[in-house]
């Protein structure tokens, strides 16, 4: 135990800071963090999909290959990022992948039957799902009723609405966007295109790394990152010394869906077009990241380096699986086995580590 | 500090009613700075809305409340705080699985910088938790290590530290020690007679008069939501507090019923120390 009710005389080196911080133990420092278990998760299955790899000249281990996994991984970090905060904070969002279908969607409406500038529809949507994003918060806070219900209902109401009200104005379960619209060019190139020529890395990642940074900055080094953990680690405890519990659970809310909002804004301008069905299913998947990457179910616990890691995890399994010639819908399997392993290790990390310090 | 100084915090008569249930009825009492002032109470005595009086989060209905010699009514919690007064809720006293310099700052966190580029001020709060702690006799090693992980007896100091470090006048500690063993009881113990020390107006509310009385300078004496009696130390004795404390006689007579329900000697013997304890003090 590291509080003692007595001073414990230790030895102090010369000009040294503080020897005290010194003496926790390195090891047990690693095994504190969150996103120890993640790593070492991803590490194991990119070994695994580099050995069973059946393409020629193993591609998944190369640059090419590389350019597919992050790829794949890039949309999920951007939103398991934004889950990872939420959950750390105490709540879920399950209509978190319907709603980057309902911005894709809207925004898809605004550009083609209002043939508004694309950057201005980006700005509309973004703040339509600020709006949503506070619906729910509000909702979770007012009722105190589970996010999980809340969310579930959210879920199922934007799913209605977007093949609804799509197949009303187009007679079809998609939007087309047409490349001539104005402000799409400049829009695409931010949201939308490449770089790295030879290897044409996607945008997403790249949006997807700063927005891991920001929000690691965010989580550890803000107020407001205090405030995440607090009403995630005990809401009532929180409340009492001041930290306003109502608002920093909404702007959560309204995070999470305004993260979906630029992805559902990046498949429509990549592809050019958005089919009703986009995101759905995937909300599940942006949980199983921040699990993988050591977010508390109960909240209060997490990281957002560790979501992001969960990420790259699942695209390292979408795309491993193809390079190794298996049936693809192992892939779902694949999953539920790493979710049931990350929890195993999660925990027993969490356990050692306290118990290591007693 | 002078006995006839105004004390820090005093409420003369005070009452309270929630429609027609009388919840307080004609309390008075002081608090000086550098004493404990130990309210002592079974459940239902009505120690709870009398810390909720204390601490702002109700009004009081008749009577008077000063701070420092001025009539005050407070609003809401938030004018209690702004005033000195600080509550220490036992099971509400921190986040377990945020770390200590965390919990410490939380609600009132340090920055530096301005505007987006503000952030936490983590080495000061480290430094200031850490001395802090240290000023109650707490050698913190590792500020990241979670709360969660300290005792029960630590997890009080750091709320207590806290709410000293913030301004606080008058500290009000809720049933500390009630899910406390015996040792991390003795540990709160010490950190309530160092908040004294320190020149602070400790209100220690507790149904446990083998806590209070070691560590309280006056004793107030809660039954039913009135005041039944009121004592410097020197007055009293622990026998005598106990026995006031559950109604004397309501105590005899569950120690008659004890006995006679005694079917082992175990329990004869548990109801005759009974019956000692309530005889003794009129010894």
């Amino acid at each position: 135990m590291s509080v003692a009710s007595k001073p414990v005389p230790t030895p102090r080196p010369v000009g040294a800071g503080d020897e005290r911080v010194a003496t926790v133990n390195v090891l047990v420092r690693l095994l504190q963090r969150p996103e120890l278990g993640a790593l070492i998760g991803a590490v194991a299955v990119f070994l695994l999909f580099a050995t069973v790899d059946a393409t020629p000249g193993h591609k998944f281990s190369s640059v090419a290959g590389m350019q597919n996994w992050t790829d794949a991984a890039s949309t999920y970090g951007i939103m398991a990022v934004a889950v990872a905060l939420l959950m750390i904070g105490g709540e879920f969002d399950l209509s978190a992948g319907v709603m980057i279908g309902t911005c894709g969607l809207l925004l898809g409406m605004l550009i083609t039957r209002y043939d508004i500038n694309v950057w201005l529809g980006i700005v509309v949507v973004l703040i339509f799902a600020g709006i949503i994003g506070a619906v729910n918060g509000i909702l979770v806070v007012r009722t105190k009723l589970p996010s999980f219900i809340i969310t579930l209902a959210t879920f199922f109401v934007l799913r209605g609405v977007n093949v609804g009200v799509t197949l009303f104005i187009t007679n079809q379960v998609r939007f087309d966007i047409s490349d001539q619209a104005p402000g799409f060019a400049s829009a695409q190139s931010v949201f939308g295109s490449t770089f790295l020529a030879p290897y044409n890395f996607q945008d997403a990642v790249l949006w997807w790394i700063a927005i891991t940074a920001v929000a690691t900055w965010v989580l550890t080094q803000t107020t407001f990152g205090n405030w995440i953990y607090a009403v995630g680690g005990d809401a009532n405890a929180a409340r009492a010394v001041g930290v306003p519990v109502a608002r920093t659970k909404v702007i959560l809310f309204m995070c999470t869906a305004m993260a979906a909002a630029l992805v559902g804004i990046m498949v429509a301008l990549r592809f050019k077009g958005i089919q009703t069905g986009q995101g759905v299913g995937q909300e599940f998947f942006f949980i199983i990241a921040a699990v993988v990457g050591g977010c508390l179910l109960t909240g209060g616990y997490g990281s957002a380096i560790g979501a992001s890691i969960g990420a790259l995890v699942i695209g390292f399994a979408q795309i491993g699986i193809i390079f190794a010639g298996w049936d693809s819908n192992w892939y779902f399997t694949f999953l539920g086995v790493i979710l049931f392993v990350a929890v195993g290790v999660n925990t027993l990390v969490r356990r050692r580590a306290a118990s290591a310090r007693r | 500090m002078s006995q006839y100084a105004a004390p820090l915090l005093e409420v003369r008569h005070v009452s309270k009613y929630f429609g027609s249930v009388i919840a307080l009825k004609d309390i008075s009492m002081e608090v000086r700075a550098g004493e404990v002032t130990c309210v002592l109470g079974d459940n239902g005595a009505g120690k709870s809305t009398l810390i909720k009086i204390l601490s702002g989060v109700h009004p009081h209905d008749e009577g008077e409340f000063l701070i420092e010699g001025v009539k005050v009514r407070f609003t809401g919690p938030r004018d209690a705080r702004s005033a000195g007064i600080s509550v220490v809720f036992q099971d509400l006293a921190t986040v377990p699985l945020m770390s200590i310099w965390r919990n410490f700052f939380l609600g009132s966190e340090p920055t530096v910088g301005f505007g987006l580029a503000s952030k936490l001020d983590t080495r000061f709060a480290k430094r200031v938790m850490r001395e802090e702690m240290q000023k109650m006799g707490i050698d913190v090693r590792d500020p990241n290590q979670p709360v969660g992980t300290l005792s029960g007896g630590e997890r009080q100091a750091v709320a207590i530290a806290r709410a000293v470090y913030f301004g606080a006048k008058v500290l009000i500690l809720d049933e500390p020690t009630s899910a406390l063993g015996v040792r991390q009881s003795g540990i709160v113990l010490k950190y309530v007679v160092q908040a004294k020390e320190r020149g602070l107006g400790v209100i220690f509310i507790t149904h446990n008069p083998h806590h209070a009385y070691p560590v309280g300078d006056r004793f107030v004496l809660l039954n039913r939501g009135r005041l039944v009696g009121k004592y410097m130390k020197q007055e009293t004795t622990l026998a005598e507090l106990t026995q006031m404390m559950a109604g004397g006689e309501e105590l005899e007579r569950l120690s008659k019923e004890l006995e006679k329900m005694a079917v082992g000697p175990e329990m004869k013997q548990v109801a005759q120390e009974m019956a000692q304890e309530i005889n003794r003090p009129g010894t």
